[in-house]
């Protein structure tokens, strides 16, 4: 048998093997224990570093990152203390308001229509999930709701798309400054993804007002239903999203 | 903006990381902070159609490592000596480390990068040594050194799960 290198045992243990090389390993972890126990203790401190981190993905971004990531200047301190503060993430309107006022210079851009604006940061953030999509899956539909209505004080129903070919994948819980937001994805069989933002927001009672947005490339069709605020977000086309707004709009009103 | 949303859909996966790297989770997001503020003044020096995402990680390395650096500095001790420091601490804390937070804390920066890149951030060996700026050879010895010694770490030694006995 010929002498197995560390780096190969360590790529095995990566599963960065090529599927012909790893029955070459096998046999030779068979015939050294030693080796096979270092390569066992590798694999479980790779699954160890997952479980100890992972939820770190799930995390609501705080909203000082956002900002990093979408401004050329560099915050003044001030907002940063503020964007501290107001803590969470993704806010809702009541926080940027917090934000705005102790911040040494307002930033405007963020505050025009925060309803689509959040709704489409949440989906650029959560959308291209792969492990971590949503935190509860369509499988558990009605546990999903029945969390989400309940955390937002508020009884809610996630729209049935699949008439347009969009099936519902699940849900998340965020926490907006405002309160906590539902956020339910769907995908399509072409692996597009649509979310629906759902925010209570009693400031807005009265508008019912049907308005379209674009954020980044992001279409975001949002209104105003009662004290609920709806904004649906995606980068599909335009067209589409009008038919999955009208749909969910006719579904959701009450 | 455009660049914007891209950098967004990377935040959650450079938390991870930056988390795990220093164990701190605002500190982590400082080395976040300062990784998407340095992207978006070089964007322009990005390759569009190359790894985004790797290039973000080695912007974050750089910072880690000048952040690393100037800590040493400060309590008189060169990057070098920090490997014979954390050895040290292994020793004393001998009995098994239940935390594998603590027993990362525990190993050298250099060592603990590679670990998380590979093991955590999924990596491979090539695109690690890219992202370091070393030669794979190197990440290949950071990497058999690290993970010995988070086994041993993790595992505690014979001798002193005694002492503890005791």
């Amino acid at each position: 048998m010929t002498t197995v290198t560390e780096d190969k045992l360590h790529a095995y243990a990566d599963g960065l093997l090529p599927p012909g090389e790893r029955a070459e390993v096998e046999a030779w972890l068979a015939a050294h224990p030693e080796d096979e126990a270092r390569v066992r203790a590798w694999v479980a401190q790779n699954r160890r570093l997952h479980e100890a981190y992972d939820e770190i993905l799930n995390e609501p971004v705080p909203v000082d990152l956002l900002r990093a990531a979408t401004r050329r200047e560099r915050a003044a301190p001030s907002w940063r203390a503020a964007a501290a503060i107001v803590a969470a993430l993704i806010t809702g309107g009541v926080g940027y308001g917090i934000g705005v006022k102790t911040a040494a210079t307002p930033q405007p851009s963020l505050t025009l229509t925060p309803l689509s604006r959040e709704a489409a940061l949440a989906h650029v953030v959560f959308s291209p999930e792969i492990r971590h999509p949503v935190e509860v899956e369509a499988r558990h539909a009605d546990h999903l709701v029945a969390w989400l209505s309940k955390r937002l004080g508020s009884q809610l129903s996630a729209p049935d798309f699949s008439a347009l070919g969009f099936q519902l994948l699940g849900g998340r819980l965020l926490s907006g400054s405002a309160g906590p937001v539902a956020q339910f994805m769907y995908e399509d069989a072409a692996g597009h993804r649509v979310t629906l933002y759902v925010r209570r927001d009693a400031r807005d009672r009265g508008e019912t007002g049907f308005r379209h947005a674009r954020e980044d490339g992001v279409e975001v069709f949002y209104w105003i239903d009662g004290d609920m605020g709806y904004a649906l977000s995606g980068q599909v086309e335009r067209a589409v999203m009008q038919r999955l707004a009208d749909t969910a709009y006719r579904q959701l009103a009450r | 903006m455009g660049s914007g949303t891209e950098l967004i859909q990377h935040i959650p996966r450079l938390r991870r990381y930056a988390r795990a790297l220093t164990g701190d989770a605002s500190r982590a997001d400082d080395l976040v902070q300062d990784t998407l503020e340095r992207a978006l003044s070089k964007l322009d020096l990005w390759r569009p159609g190359s790894d985004l995402r790797a290039w973000l990680f080695s912007l974050m390395h750089n910072l880690f490592v000048n952040q690393v650096r100037s800590a040493a500095n400060r309590s008189i001790q060169a990057l070098d000596t920090l490997d014979e420091i954390a050895v040290e601490g292994s020793q004393i804390t001998a009995l098994a480390v239940r935390d594998i937070g603590k027993a990362l804390a525990c190993l050298p920066a250099e060592q603990r990068e590679v670990i998380l890149l590979v093991g955590l951030e999924q990596f491979g060996y090539a695109e690690t040594a890219r992202i370091l700026g070393v030669p794979q050879g190197t990440v290949m010895s950071r990497l058999s050194r690290g993970r010995e010694r988070l086994r041993q770490l993790l595992e505690g030694e014979p001798a002193s799960r005694l002492k503890m006995v005791k």
